[in-house]
Formats: C-alpha cells, structure tokens, sequence
C-alpha cells in the first residue's frame, strides 16, 4: 500500500476517533439548559467527521484516480537522502524548545546556529562563530528592545 | 466626493503623515519577510506605538502601511524561500518559488511588485467610489450567507489545489477544519477535544501551524536533497525587467484580479487568503491548454494573478470596516481596536462625522502603494541576495525563524513542541503528495465558519435557513458543484482517452 493510503488510513482511524467523541461522548457534559439549544458544541464536529471519513474512504479505496506526478523526493528511498543530518535538526529543534526557557536565549540560540551549521558540514569556525554570536544577539536586541516582548536573555542559575 | 479628495489629500500631504507612511511600508516589508511574523502580529506590535501618537489619522495611515509593507515583505520571502509567513501570500509560492528556483528570481519580485501596485492602487479607486453603494450590498448578508459564502470559498480551494486529487484536498480542508475546533470556542466557552492537556486550551496557534505547515518541511527537504544548481544560479538576480510580451501576458490578469480581489475582500470572513487562492484558480481555469500546463511550474500569470488579489482585497477589507465598522479580517479586527482605543468609532457615521480619517486613509493607500512600488524595486536585487546565504547558515536560520515566530506569538515553549510534530507530520503529508494549502486554509476559517453556523442555527432553530433562504441554498449548491464536477470531468476525459476521440 502507498504512503498516501497509509495517510489515509491513519486520518480515517484520528476521524472515527474524533466522531467518536463527538457523537457519543461529549454531549453528556453538557448543561441541561444548552441542551434546548438547536445547536450543541458537538453539532459542527458531528458533521465533520462524517465528511472526512468519506473523503479518507474516497482516498483509501483509490476510487479518485489521479495521475503520479514525479514527486522531489522519492521516500521509498529516503535512506538515500542526507536523512541524518534531516533527524538530528529535529532533535536539535526538540532540544532548543526544551532548553529556551531554562538555558536563557542568548544561550540556547548561539548553541542552536553553531550546532545547526555544524550537523551541516559547515567547519569554517572562524566564520561561524561570529555570525551566529552576532545574529543571536541583533535578534534578542530587536525582539527584546525594539518589540518589548520579554525573553529571558541568561541562564536561571545566573540571574538572568 | 472631490472636497473629500482635497481633505485627504491635505490630511495625508502633511510631512508627518508622509513619513509615517514610509516608515509603515518599511517596517512592513522587513518584518514581514520573515516567515511567520504576518501583518496580524506586525500591526499587533504597533498598535502600542500608534496609539501612543494621539492622532487617529496618522495612527491608522501608519497602521495601514505596515499592513501593505507586511504583505509585500510576505510575499518576497514565498518567493524566494517558498516560507510564506502569510495565508494570504501561500499562492503566490505556488508559480512565485519554482520560478526563483529556475533563476528567474529577480522578474518574479518585479512581476509580485508590479501586480501588489496594481492591485492595491486599483483597489483603493474602487474603494473610493464603491464604498457606499457596496456596503449596502454586504447589508443583505446573514450569518446563512456568511457560512454558505465560507462553504464556497472553502470547496473552491479543495477542488483547486490539486491535479485529479480533489478527495486529498477535501480531506486536509477537514483536517484543518477539525484542527479549528480544538480548544475552547468563543460560542460555547466550552473547551472540547483538549484531551484534558492545558495548552491546546487555546486551540493551536495559527502561526504555529503555518510554520509547520509550509517553513518546516522546506528547510528539511533542503536538508534531505541539497540543490546544486542553487549554487552557481544565485547572487546574479539580473533579470529584473519584464518583456513588452509579459506585460501584455499579466495586464489583463491584473485588471480581472483587482475587480474580483476587492469583491472578495469587501465580504467579511473572506480575505486576501480567499482572493488571492480564487484568483490563481480563476486564472488557471481560464487560461488556455498551454498556459495551464505552466501553472505550478513558473507562469507569469499564475504569480501574478494572487499578487494582485491579495493586495486588492487588503483594500477592500477595509470597505466594511471603515463603513459598517464591521472587521472583515483579522488583521482588520486588530485596526479596529486600535481606532476605538483612539475614540473614533468606524461605521456609517465616519464619512460624515469625520470625513479627514476617511479620505486620509485612501489617499495615503495611494502613497503608500507607490512608495511600495519606488522604494522596493530598486531594492529588490539587495532583498534577493537572501538567496546567496550558503545552505550551511541559510537552514538553521529558517529553522530559527520557525521556532522564534512560534514562540513570540504564544510566549509558550510547548508551542515548539507542537511546531516540530506538525512539521513532520507535514513532511510526511508532502511525502504522499498531500496538498498542504487547504488544511492551513480550514484551520483559518474554522472558527468563523462555526460561529456563523450556530449564529443561522440559532436564528432559524434548526437547519431550517438551508432551504428558507434561497442565497445560502444557491451557494451551497455551487459549492456541492465545485467539489463534484473536477472528479466527473477527469472521469469524462479518461473515458475519451480511453475510447475514440469526441467531436471537441
């Protein structure tokens, strides 16, 4: 089965879900008095998730033919491609999202640049170091200063 | 209507209006160019600074500037990085990014400035005679009408978006739709689908999702598959000039964009988004058998074609604001607050009572548009050396930009947990070949589709209004028409690839 039909099937499985849940379980919080109401919170929902069954169905039993257009990237060969340094952004991602608050942001974002562009293959120090130094500190001066919206510029531990 | 003109014009002559006008399109572009922060958040941010000035002309001219420079600016980086920070400028990545891709980087942002000039001029003529009579037209319109409007414009992007696969179109709009009714509903004040987790409390941020949606993906397809011709291509973005054919290729698009644009943007809940993806579909349909086959690949047209719509629909959304006081956007919901902060109260009354705010704000469209027009051409070869940044430094600032647009906008860092999920959810889609536009498009709508839901169903007590009003009926039958009918005509022509050849 391709990848899109696994889509699919996944999108069908997260709408019977949500169906689920709206059809069956979320009325019975509801206060007597909304329940007059011509419309209940679950009205619209309900409605969605039958159409989105149908349109996963339509897709799920390949009753739509659309011609296979040459796609850029391939993923039945994915390990083909530069998947690692793909995954290890991610995890970097992950990283920064976790550290932003407790490392402070001048910290977390140098460290992110530098390692981004080490995971790269970028190994020019000299040229690295300053422009990531250098752009982490124009953008906390911009969004600090100039937007006045607050980021925590150190680390807990030392203050800031 | 000439007196007013001349109020206007003096109003919005004056050396600290001019000003304010420059420095609004400037500041616009340049934040507006970074993915993720769209004109909402821009004008958001300045509302501190307008206010602040006292005086509600030069507060609304100022506003009004950044909303055209932050369009413009958004536009730029859906072309050169395909990382639309707007809804409204996702079409233009559409012809705009594979013709920067193939070197034609340079007449792209010419055509993009060209049509935004165009269209947002052409926009604020018509604004100028229209704005009485039409909104007595946008009068007529119920919430039925409103949701049945929603419906439409909702199908017409599903039946649109892709080549034969309507049902993966239709299928990401109701993604998008149910990703909408996460959180807690301004009708209700009832949180649903949370799954007892406290931050999806306030739904998902539109900006996270747009990130995740479109920045994510591209800077790990970057990643995954280096492109080396971007290497010799870049830093010679020469081709700035238009040939006399081109022009003659757009101009008709232009002049149709501008008119359709406005309209849409005149209608509250059907933006720059809306017009600027009804435009490049209209356009598509209409061309001829060749032009088609362009579109998605680098047409002129197709760029050119949501360039202008978006920028004529900024205008006419203000239509509704500055005579009904009705927001007709989001973005125009956040000027409205700012000129209730000032104590002046849009609505009928305003052309009356203070004809200067009225008629400054329309001339400084004009000014602001040509300013657009004179200060960002000539910049354009400065804002397109973007594209000589070595991949090496180029991703992990995209990637910065993602998270640091996410997280200025909700001041969350779970809202970085969720970018990173949806965006490989969102690779995975683009994978599968899943259009990615209509899930962000359904997200948008969501709310404002439901509430004008409920608002018919509570006025009819039922589903009654389908059928008791003849318009909303109309509508949903198109929009029932636009979904079915690309299946049935992909079916007509394979059955006639299949058979012999039909008389046409």
């Amino acid at each position: 089965m391709a990848l899109d039909r696994w889509i699919a099937l996944i999108l069908a499985g997260i709408c019977l879900a949500y169906g689920y849940t709206a059809w069956f379980t979320m009325d019975g919080s509801l206060a007597p008095f909304m329940k007059r109401n011509p419309i209940w919170p679950s009205t619209f929902p309900k409605v969605l998730s039958v159409i989105g069954l149908l349109a996963s169905l339509v897709i799920l039993l390949g009753l739509e033919k659309s011609e296979s257009s040459e796609p850029d990237i391939d993923y039945r060969r994915l390990g083909q491609y530069n998947l690692g340094q793909a995954l290890l952004l991610l995890a970097l991602m992950v990283a920064y999202a976790l550290g932003l608050r407790p490392l402070g942001f001048l910290f977390s974002t140098a460290a992110f640049l530098i390692l981004g562009s080490f995971f790269l293959g970028e190994r020019r120090w000299v040229v690295m170091l300053p422009v990531s130094l250098i752009a982490t500190f124009i953008v906390w001066y911009l969004v600090q200063q100039v937007l006045g919206i607050y980021l925590r510029p150190l680390p807990g531990f030392i203050g800031g | 209507m000439l007196e007013g003109l001349l109020i206007g014009l003096q109003t919005a002559l004056s050396f600290q209006n001019i000003l304010m006008v420059i420095g609004g399109c400037l500041i616009g572009t340049f934040i507006g160019m970074l993915p993720g922060l769209g004109p909402m958040s821009i004008i958001a941010i300045m509302i501190p600074v307008a206010i602040s000035m006292g005086d509600p002309s030069a507060a609304l001219i100022l506003l009004a500037g950044v909303y055209y420079g932050a369009i413009f600016g958004g536009s730029t980086s859906s072309i050169l990085l395909n990382a639309p920070g707007v809804a409204g400028t996702v079409a233009s990545s559409f012809d705009g990014y594979p013709m920067a891709k193939q070197g034609k980087a340079g007449k792209a942002l010419t055509i993009a400035a060209i049509a935004s000039f165009a269209g947002g001029s052409i926009g604020a003529i018509l604004l100028m005679v229209f704005a009485p009579a039409l909104s007595s037209v946008a009068l007529l319109f119920h919430s039925a009408e409103y949701f049945a409007l929603m419906v439409v414009g909702l199908s017409a992007i599903a039946a649109f978006a892709g080549t034969g696969q309507v049902a993966k179109a239709l299928l990401m709009t109701i993604v998008g739709l149910i990703m909408a009714t996460v959180g807690e509903g301004a009708l209700f004040n009832l949180p649903r689908f949370t799954m007892g987790i406290m931050d999806l409390q306030s739904g998902f941020g539109f900006i996270t999702l747009a990130m995740a949606m479109f920045a994510l993906p591209e800077a790990l397809f970057l990643v995954l598959k280096p492109r080396t011709t971007r290497d010799d291509e870049s830093g010679k973005i020469t081709d700035l000039r238009i040939t006399r054919q081109e022009a003659r290729a757009i101009a008709p698009v232009i002049g149709r964009q501008s008119l359709q644009g406005f309209f849409i943007g005149v209608l509250p809940g059907a933006g720059a988004t809306i017009a600027s993806f009804l435009g490049y579909a209209v356009e598509r349909n209409i061309a001829t058998k060749e032009e088609q086959e362009e579109f998605g690949k680098g047409s002129i047209k197709g760029l050119a074609a949501p360039e202008t719509a978006n920028n004529a629909a900024c205008t006419g959304s203000f239509v509704p604001l500055l005579t009904l006081g009705i927001p007709g956007s989001g973005t125009t919901a956040i000027l409205l607050g700012a000129l209730i902060a000032l104590n002046v109260t849009p609505g009928p009354r305003l052309m009356l009572d203070e004809p200067q705010i009225f008629w400054a704000v329309i001339m400084s469209m004009f000014i602001g548009n040509l300013v657009l027009l004179v200060l960002n051409l000539p910049l354009i070869p400065y804002i397109a050396k973007v594209l000589s940044i070595p991949r090496n430094y180029l991703i992990p600032f995209i990637l910065f930009f993602t998270l640091m647009g996410a997280y200025i906008g909700q001041n969350n860092a779970t809202e970085l947990l969720l970018l990173v999920a949806f965006g490989i959810c969102a690779t995975a889609l683009r994978f599968a070949d899943y259009p990615l536009a209509p899930l962000l498009i359904g997200f948008i709508l969501g709310g404002m589709l439901e509430d004008n839901f409920a608002r018919s169903m509570q006025l009819y007590d039922g589903i009654g209004f389908i059928w008791e009003r003849p318009m909303t009926l109309g509508l949903l039958v198109i929009a029932g028409l636009l979904v079915v009918l690309p299946s049935y005509r992909a079916r007509r022509a394979r059955l006639r690839a299949q058979g012999v050849a039909d008389g046409d």
